[in-house]
């Protein structure tokens, strides 16, 4: 009976509990995003570094990986001093230079790699980076210099305007069509064979490298082999997936910062928007509930049908915001996509079924909490005065 | 029924005696004074009486009837009814006793207007307890009782003001009270419906149901056994009449 008063007093004035679970759902979508957009960058960024599985990043010393222009010098000494330690699987060494597309006049990113190990693209069609000059595009790639998978290009590595020739010319055929994992949105890419890259970078990238990539045993603690890195090889810095999501706690730290506190706004609404609703309700129901409790019915049992109410509102408002959190997060997806410095692939906000629990949790909670002010205005009413004033007014 | 406190009458019982009420007083305060409603009423009331408190409007009558009904505690005195001294009740043990012992009707009716008319009737045995099947089955007798049988999943706002006060009456009855208390039945209807109320009332205390009515209305309180006027918070007379 008592669920049943509460629900018929939310379907009483349908028009505001429908506006109330309408703002509920707002605040509850909002809180949803939030919560994603404060996990879900770090989990995102963490997907990111372990898509290949590469727990290790070997950069130039005091750098982070492509965070400058920096190159590591004796690339294959230092490779091989790396497959020296038995709890490296894998070694990828990568290098990163700008080429330009002649006849289309696309300048693009190369990214130069071992072509027997896919570390920073995924192949979607075609064959892998392999002999010297079969190269993998990225879509982006392809549309800008109107080629397709099997077409022959002419790039270069820049042009010499003394001798008024281009210099690292070289004729390659696209092999393969790549998704590239750490490249932003719209970029151009090509994955070309590091020698090759290498080679028509000249002097100032002959056996150098941006960095290495190095995946590690099972079992094997990542950290104790980074360590072992820089201890062995002082020129470079290295950075275990665990210090990286470190690093990215730091530099970010503001955007979870800023997702607590609107977060904790839209919560507080919310729980504001339930108080004000059930308080109005309450208000209006007083010589109701005096009369309720004239009859025989507790004090218990008139919070606990009032609480009800506020839960209901909560929760149905709940339900609605979780899946307009869902749609939105999607939204802000596709417009921070193009967020500048960051690969298309770094999602903001990432669903994960326990931020959707913990948003329904509190949302849940504030629907109770926001009953119990009313609830106990109710319970508190004097049925006498409060008959009284009612035959007054 | 149990009720954990029993407190001694303060004189011994008369046989049948229903209530009893020893040197009353309410006081209020109403903008720094204090404002005494009831002045030191003593009644008593046997099982079966059907009463009616009659007297000016601020006399004190609604006053002394929810301090008769356990919604209201008294400034001194007490009121008795079964033996139990319902105003050193706690807030908990007084509306469990209301509950199961006293019905109340109100002048506005104050039906739940989300409730069809037998839900209204079932609320308070819901809330003593009684199952689903048997509230359902005991709410459909007594809104025959009342004549409302065909209108039982009728809204409030789907009745006359004659045939809520009657669903109101029904719920008063739910739970087989030992008083019916009602403050001002008639005040809302017409004369043609407040004389239907006025005879159901006079068939539920054929059938034993005790009575308190306060009222402004002569021919309610004409139909009453006995009528109690009241003046200035004090009872002024107090005469038994033989029924119209």
């Amino acid at each position: 009976m008592r669920r049943r008063l509460a629900i018929a007093s939310l379907t009483r004035r349908r028009a505001r509990s429908l506006l109330a679970v309408l703002g509920v759902a707002v605040s509850g979508a909002l809180l949803l995003d939030m919560v994603m957009l404060a996990g879900g960058m770090r989990d995102s960024f963490r997907q990111l570094l372990l898509v290949r599985g590469f727990q290790l990043r070997v950069a130039p010393k005091g750098t982070l990986p492509f965070d400058t222009q920096a190159t590591i010098g004796q690339a294959s000494e230092i490779t091989a001093t790396l497959r020296t330690n038995p709890d490296i699987v894998v070694v990828s060494p990568i290098l990163g230079l700008k080429l330009h597309a002649l006849k289309s006049n696309v300048t693009t990113v190369a990214i130069g790699m071992d072509g027997s190990v896919q570390a920073d693209y995924e192949l979607l069609s075609g064959s892998p980076v392999g002999a010297r000059d079969r190269i993998v595009a990225n879509q982006a790639f392809l549309d800008a210099a109107h080629t397709r998978v099997g077409d022959t290009i002419d790039v270069v590595a820049g042009y010499d305007t003394q001798l008024r020739t281009y210099t690292g010319r070289r004729r390659m055929a696209i092999v393969g069509l790549g998704r590239f994992f750490y490249t932003a949105a719209g970029e151009s890419v090509i994955a070309v064979p590091l020698a090759t890259l290498q080679a028509m970078g000249g002097p100032a990238t002959a056996d150098r490298v941006s960095l290495f990539m190095a995946k590690v045993r099972d079992g094997v603690d990542p950290d104790a082999v980074r360590q072992w890195i820089e201890q062995k090889l002082p020129r470079v810095s290295a950075l275990s997936t665990g210090s990286a999501l470190q690093q990215f706690d730091q530099r970010m730290g503001y955007f979870r910062q800023l997702a607590v506190i609107l977060g904790s706004i839209s919560l507080g609404v919310g729980f504001l928007l339930v108080t004000t609703l059930v308080t109005v309700s309450v208000n209006e129901r007083i010589g109701e509930i005096a009369v309720m409790r004239a009859i025989g019915v507790s004090r218990h049992h008139v919070v606990e049908q009032i609480v009800l109410e506020g839960v209901a509102l909560a929760l149905a408002g709940t339900i609605l915001g979780m899946g307009l959190g869902l749609i939105t997060a999607r939204a802000f997806n596709a417009i921070l996509a193009d967020f500048p410095g960051l690969p298309a692939a770094f999602q903001f906000f990432v669903f994960r079924p326990r931020d959707a629990y913990a948003a329904m949790s509190m949302l849940a909670a504030a629907g109770v909490l926001a009953g119990i002010y009313p609830a106990w205005r109710a319970a508190s009413l004097p049925v006498a005065d409060t008959l009284h004033g009612e035959a007054i007014a | 029924m149990t009720i954990a406190i029993a407190t001694p009458s303060p004189r011994p019982l008369l046989k049948s005696e229903l209530l009893s009420a020893r040197t009353l007083v309410r006081d209020y305060p109403v903008g720094g004074e204090i404002v005494r409603a009831v002045r030191g009423i003593d009644l008593a009331v046997t099982a079966g009486e059907y009463v009616a408190i009659v007297g000016p409007s601020g006399c004190g009558k609604s006053t002394l009837l929810n301090l008769l009904g356990a919604i209201d505690r008294p400034t001194s005195g007490t009121v008795s009814i079964r033996a139990l001294d319902v105003g050193a009740m706690t807030d908990t043990q007084a509306t469990l006793f209301r509950l199961h012992n006293i019905g109340f009707v109100f002048q506005r009716f104050y039906l739940m207007p989300t409730l069809s008319a037998r839900e209204n009737v079932e609320l308070p045995m819901a809330e003593a307890g009684v199952r689903n099947a048997e509230r359902a089955s005991r709410a459909h007798e007594l809104l025959e009782y009342v004549g409302l049988a065909d209108r039982e999943r009728h809204r409030p706002t789907q009745l006359s003001g004659g045939e809520q006060q009657r669903v109101a009456i029904a719920r008063a009855l739910a739970n087989r009270p030992a008083l019916l208390l009602a403050d001002e039945p008639t005040g809302e209807l017409d004369a043609h419906t407040g004389a239907e109320i006025i005879e159901l009332f006079g068939r539920l205390n054929a059938k034993g149901t005790t009575i308190i009515v306060v009222t402004h209305d002569e021919d309610l309180a004409a139909a009453a056994a006995r009528v109690i006027h009241m003046r200035d918070g004090r009872i002024i007379a107090d005469e038994a009449r033989r029924r119209a």
